[in-house]
């Protein structure tokens, strides 16, 4: 590796002004699962001279839940604490989808569901299942807050909206009712450990029989994950049925632009979200189901 | 999973008239093995210790114009800088090339230069230093690419040895062999039923977890000392003696603990640079590859094309069977398409058989062993045409099997005619075993298969002295793979009558023991352990004539039994080993004892596999849902470590039939180097593998010893192969049946 | 020549001190700065599991933890794991399952069974190779690795 200099700061402030100071040399490290690696490689875009340790910052190590508010996950929060918590198992229980098949055990004791975000990989198995539930990033940055719905954080393979003097805090995952349900799957040729080769996103909201709300989120079939409105749309107002689901579904295959490459071709990704998506969202029926 | 409602990894054990052999102690080396203390290749340490690393060609097939090294020795903490120009003149051009390349480079990957530094940062800092001018050539990838009439060619030096005569045309094809038996012709006519398909396969990795290492000391006294994880220190320290033009008894190889090999810890890579930088700065040098230098720059086995034709009459009998195999040798000449040949057809007798063998050169990394090399390719077809000419047939896949199994004196395809062999007793054992027996569950399709390996034996060496206390030290020169030591310390201590807690095996460095080949080719407890046998008669022999020169009797009077010495005409003479060790020094010196074997009674080994696979028809996914490996290993010294060979095979195997291949670009890189895209099996992907041991002793070895290693990766890529077509009537002819394949493929 | 940096942290109970680059994983360091060589390196990007160590109480891999990051952190190896010169249990078991056949994956399985042990005293089948497919092995087939966790949660069990 080449060389690299260390902070810690131990306030969004401080961090801010190190990744502001540092004129696009710095970069925010939570778990390191993909930044450590990709400084080892010497990649193109994503090589720091400096890397920020934000794991010290508090407000990005919360995990706290409100009625109101909902869940708030500190950009550095790690996937083995979303599982291991309390309210999360009780109110956001679809999270942990994610939270545990990034990568194996010890990679979940260090990766970070904002990590994830903000590495901005097309496959990032948090992210479809972030935009399913509406979550909302809370950035913070020399001239202040703001709020950025998580599906439009991602621009491209790599690259997201989050400037190089900013900093995701947290993400919020609004308070859902009575009847919600929501479930991320991927394909992947092994068990655990791959990336995905097509993921999918999906939340419900059912009343009295029929879909009040949907969302349907996609990784991997485009350069970011997808958040194809068309195919919640379709479900919003219909009696839940098989025929429904799959008119869904079928939005979801017609909106992925996927490309070819060693871990999978074009069409088999397109296939894989339609088999994926009808069953994220019979996943999700069955638990709004459960739920209400 | 499954119910257990049987005794899982079965034992059937023949000649269990035994002390030692066939228990199952816990190894020598283990407390330091889970305790974190053993010393591996990267562990070791020395006073001054560089740290190397290697400059890669990018590049898949290429001409050097130039390298420039000056700014890279300038940088702050690079102690020295070798090229292949560091190299003397003799020794084989190849094998230097491909240690570090000098006029040309034939894989991206391969090693240009070596640099030593202070610390492994700077090392690779220095790397970008280096200024290498190219004239980039086109690559070919395949077999297929590289046999066509205007091929790039990689050696302009490379002719075709057509069946054994130089043609004289230069070409990508090393050479052809064949081998006939019979005459196919009629014996396609004679039959009834016929399958004819072509298969092909990826190149695959074994995939050990450890990364290739050496360190290298070059002393003033000009003896060059190597510490290294190796299969064969021998064959270390001869090649490295070779390519600096030394004498081996200047070169002293210390082989450290090793973290797997499976064939591709055979050959050198980093040893001889380590040793050029040694030399040049005067300090001990290390190099550890990555695990992109791994799979970039070792020896995987080849991707192969494969074309089978077998026909057999109505009744079952095999009327005639032809093979046609291309494999890739990788940069340089020397796939193991020879060895495919001897395997492809061998557990069956055939009266008619023509097999044509191809070694190809292609643009990818010189291919290395791979447990069983070229058997697991030639098998995937052929044991995949058995499957569909018994449905043809009409017949059980393994009762077509054992009506045309081979047995002792049947002639191979290839030649030799079998000694005592245990094919049919595997297919039995599959037969009869409750995996077979039992009903699939619904949604799994079922697969048999049976594999052949031919095992090797060549040179071992052991010696053993006898300590005051009645304990033995036993060292040998076989680095350890799995818990060999043991076995082999198990040999001795059955034939003493001791404890094998009284034998202290070590395996020692090339000054230490007498020359021993290497451990691979199922031959380690076969041909160390005959080493440690014959050892331990010749303590054996002096223990009594020493019992006697005490007894103040004739040595054939008396007899040494489960560490007893005692006169067959006088029962109160009687001493037990403990209590002559006790008495060496006072009675005339020490016992030490020592052989060194080369057996020729090798016994090849057969593994039979029976898989139950499910596959999500929607996304073409294939699990694993029960899994049983049947094996003839003529006898099981150490079971536990025995059913681990089979088990550890048949997972490589499973890896290699379902997700496990080198992806290469168009410019001829792999763009899959590392453990996350090249998908070897984990524990989540994986139920229990059963293992059944068959015992039909080898006449050859003084336990009946086969050798066990290398079978068991053969027959796992056509099982998986015969479950999928089971589970959904699609026959898969190309490795691996990734899901994607899967999903796209139609049914026949 | 820019300096580097001093660490004080916990390694196996023990205050243990040293300098590093903070470019050096927390895998270097222990091997290199520090002298424990039994967590080992088997890919350098988290997905072999050979350098798993325990840091406050979770697995993560080494590799990917940078040795600065160190600091404050409660951190067990494999040299920790026998309790002087008792084997743990479940080094104990690994030995008598035949659960290691070169032994390079083994400190990384022994501290991942070691942490699920903790969290779950008595894991199904499936629990246990879920919670180790961060780790490979390339010599076993895991059929052993798995018993032998099987066995060891008994064990600890009748303790």
């Amino acid at each position: 590796m080449k060389w690299i200099d260390f902070e810690k700061p131990n306030t969004v402030e401080d961090a801010v002004k190190l990744l502001s100071d540092s004129g696009g040399t710095a970069r925010a490290m939570a778990g390191g699962t993909d930044l450590i690696v990709q400084l080892r490689a010497g990649h193109p875009r994503i090589n720091p001279d400096v890397v920020v340790d934000i794991k010290s910052i508090p407000e990005l190590n919360e995990l706290s839940y409100d009625a109101n508010k909902g869940l708030t996950v500190g950009a550095a929060v790690e996937c083995y604490k979303i599982y291991g918590d309390d309210n999360v198992n009780s109110h956001f229980s679809a999270l942990n989808d994610s939270a545990t098949l990034i990568g194996g055990t010890q990679i979940q004791g260090r990766a970070s569901f904002g990590g994830n975000l903000c590495n901005a990989a097309p496959s990032g198995d948090s992210i479809p299942n972030m935009i399913a539930h509406r979550a909302v990033a809370t950035i913070a940055g020399p001239s202040g807050i703001r709020e950025v719905p998580v599906e439009d954080i991602c621009t491209g393979p790599g690259q997201s909206c989050i400037g190089s003097d900013e900093l995701l805090v947290s993400i919020n995952f609004p308070s859902n009712g009575a009847g919600f349900g929501a479930n991320y799957i991927r394909f992947i040729p092994r068990n655990e450990m791959d990336i995905a080769v097509a993921g999918v996103g999906a939340s419900v909201t059912i009343e009295d029989g029929k879909f009040t709300s949907a969302r349907v989120s996609l990784a991997s079939v485009a350069p970011t994950p997808l958040l194809v409105e068309e195919a919640g749309e379709a479900l919003v107002g219909q009696t839940v049925s098989e025929g429904v689901i799959q008119k869904a579904a079928d939005l979801a295959k017609a909106a992925a632009k996927p490309i070819s490459d060693m871990r999978g071709t074009a069409d088999y990704r397109k296939h894989l979200c339609d088999v994926l998506t009808r069953r994220a969202l019979n996943t999700a029926v069955e638990r709004a189901q459960g739920a209400s | 999973m499954t119910t257990a409602d049987y005794e899982r990894n079965m034992v059937l054990a023949t000649d269990t008239d035994y002390k030692v052999i066939g228990t199952r102690p816990v190894r020598h080396d283990g407390a330091d093995k889970v305790t974190g203390r053993a010393i591996y290749g990267a562990d070791f340490d020395a006073a001054g210790l560089l740290q190397g690393k290697i400059l890669r060609s990018p590049h898949a097939h290429a001409k050097i114009i130039s390298i420039d090294t000056s700014k890279a020795e300038k940088l702050d903490g690079v102690k020295a800088v070798v090229t292949s120009k560091d190299f003397p003149q003799a020794g084989n051009k190849w094998l230097k090339d491909n240690i570090l390349a000098s006029d040309k480079v034939l894989y991206a990957g391969q090693a240009i230069a070596g640099v030593a530094a202070s610390n492994p940062h700077v090392a690779e800092s220095a790397l970008s230093l280096i200024d290498v001018e190219y004239e980039v050539l086109t690559p070919v990838l395949t077999t297929q690419e590289a046999m066509a009439s205007n091929a790039s060619i990689l050696h302009e030096s490379l002719t075709t040895e057509e069946l054994g005569e130089d043609t004289g045309v230069v070409s990508n094809i090393a050479s052809h062999s064949q081998h006939v038996k019979g005459d196919i012709a009629k014996g396609f006519e004679e039959a009834d039923v016929i399958v004819e398909r072509e298969y092909n396969t990826k190149t695959v990795h074994q995939g050990y977890i450890e990364p290739h290492n050496a360190t290298a000391l070059w002393s003033h006294d000009g003896r060059l000392h190597i510490w290294c994880s190796t299969q064969g220190s021998f064959v270390v320290r001869d090649s490295v003696a070779e390519l600096l033009d030394m004498p081996v008894s200047m070169v002293r190889v210390t082989p450290t603990e090793i973290g797997g090999g499976f064939g591709g810890k055979i050959p050198i890579y980093l040893e001889p640079v380590a040793a050029l930088l040694s030399r040049k700065t005067g300090a001990p040098v290390k190099i550890v590859m990555s695990r992109k230098e791994t799979f970039e720059a070792s020896g995987p086995t080849p991707g192969s094309q494969i074309k089978i034709k077998i026909g057999a009459k109505h009744d079952g009998t095999m009327t005639a069977a032809y093979a046609w195999m291309a494999m890739e040798a990788g940069a340089y000449p020397g796939s193991p398409v020879g060895a495919a040949v001897q395997c492809v057809f061998s557990t069956y007798d055939i009266e008619n058989s023509t097999i044509d063998g191809f070694d190809v050169v292609v643009n990818k990394p010189k291919t290395a062993a791979y447990r069983a090399p070229g058997a697991p390719n030639a098998a995937f077809g052929a044991e995949q045409a058995v499957n569909e000419l018994a449905e043809k047939l009409g017949m059980d896949p393994i009762e077509l099997r054992l009506k045309n199994v081979a047995t002792e004196g049947t002639r191979r395809p290839d030649g030799p005619v079998f000694g005592r062999i245990g094919a049919k007793e595997v297919l039995e054992a599959m037969r009869d075993h409750p995996h077979y027996q039992s009903a699939k569950a619904e949604g799994t399709g079922r697969g048999v298969s049976i594999g052949f390996w031919f095992n090797i034996g060549f040179d071992s060496a052991c010696n053993i002295a006898v300590n005051k206390d009645g304990s033995i030290n036993l060292t040998e020169g076989s680095t350890d793979i799995g818990g060999s030591r043991t076995s082999i310390a198990m040999h001795a201590a059955e034939v003493l009558g001791i404890p094998v807690e009284d034998v202290r095996p070590t395996v020692v460095d090339t000054d230490t023991i007498g020359f021993t080949a290497v451990t691979g080719g199922s031959r380690t407890t076969f041909a160390t352990g005959w080493a440690a046998y014959e050892a331990a008669q010749d303590v054996k022999q002096q223990c009594i004539e020493r019992a006697a020169k005490i007894w103040d009797v004739k040595a054939n009077n008396l007899q040494m039994e489960d560490g007893v010495i005692s006169s067959q005409s006088d029962s109160e003479l009687k001493m037990t080993f403990k209590e002559l060790a006790e008495q060496l020094s006072d009675t005339g010196g020490g016992i030490s004892g020592s052989a060194s074997v080369n057996p020729s009674g090798v016994g090849g080994s057969f593994a039979g596999n029976i898989a139950d696979v499910s596959i999500d028809p929607e996304t073409g996914k294939a699990t694993v849902e029960r899994f049983t490996c049947v094996q003839d290993v003529g006898k099981a010294i150490h079971p536990s470590y025995v059913e681990g060979q089979m088990q550890g095979g048949s997972v490589q195997g499973i890896g290699w039939a379902l997700n496990e291949e080198y992806f290469m670009n168009d410019e001829g890189t792999m763009t899959n180097s590392s453990l996350l895209d090249y998908r070897m099996p984990t524990s989540l992907d994986l139920p229990m593998i059963d293992t059944v041991i068959v015992e039909v002793a080898n006449p050859g070895h003084p336990f009946g010893v086969r050798g066990v290693g290398e079978a068991n990766i053969v027959p796992p890529t056509p099982t998986i192969a015969n479950a999928i077509y089971d589970a959904t009537g699609k026959r898969m002819t190309e490795l691996p049946m990734s899901p994607g394949a899967i999903q796209s493929a139609s049914p026949e | 020549m820019p300096a580097k940096t001093y660490v004080q942290t916990t390694i196996n109970g023990e205050h243990v001190d040293f300098l590093c680059e903070p470019r050096q994983s927390l895998l270097e360091c222990l091997r290199d700065e520090i002298g424990l060589t039994g967590t080992k390196e088997g890919c350098n990007d988290g997905n072999c599991g050979a350098c798993t160590v325990n840091i406050d109480g979770r697995i993560v891999t080494a590799c990917l933890v940078l040795g600065v990051e160190a600091e404050g952190a409660n951190i067990e190896t494999i040299e920790g794991v026998a309790d002087g010169s008792n084997l743990h249990p479940l080094q104990l078991a690994f030995l008598e399952n035949a659960a290691l056949q070169c032994g390079i994956c083994t400190p990384g399985f022994i501290i991942s069974s070691k942490a699920l042990l903790e969290q779950n005293p008595n894991p199904t089948e499936h629990e246990i190779r879920f919670w180790l497919a961060n780790n490979l092995c390339r010599c076993t087939g895991y059929d052993k690795i798995v018993r032998a966790v099987q066995d060891a949660a008994k064990r600890l069990q009748e303790a």
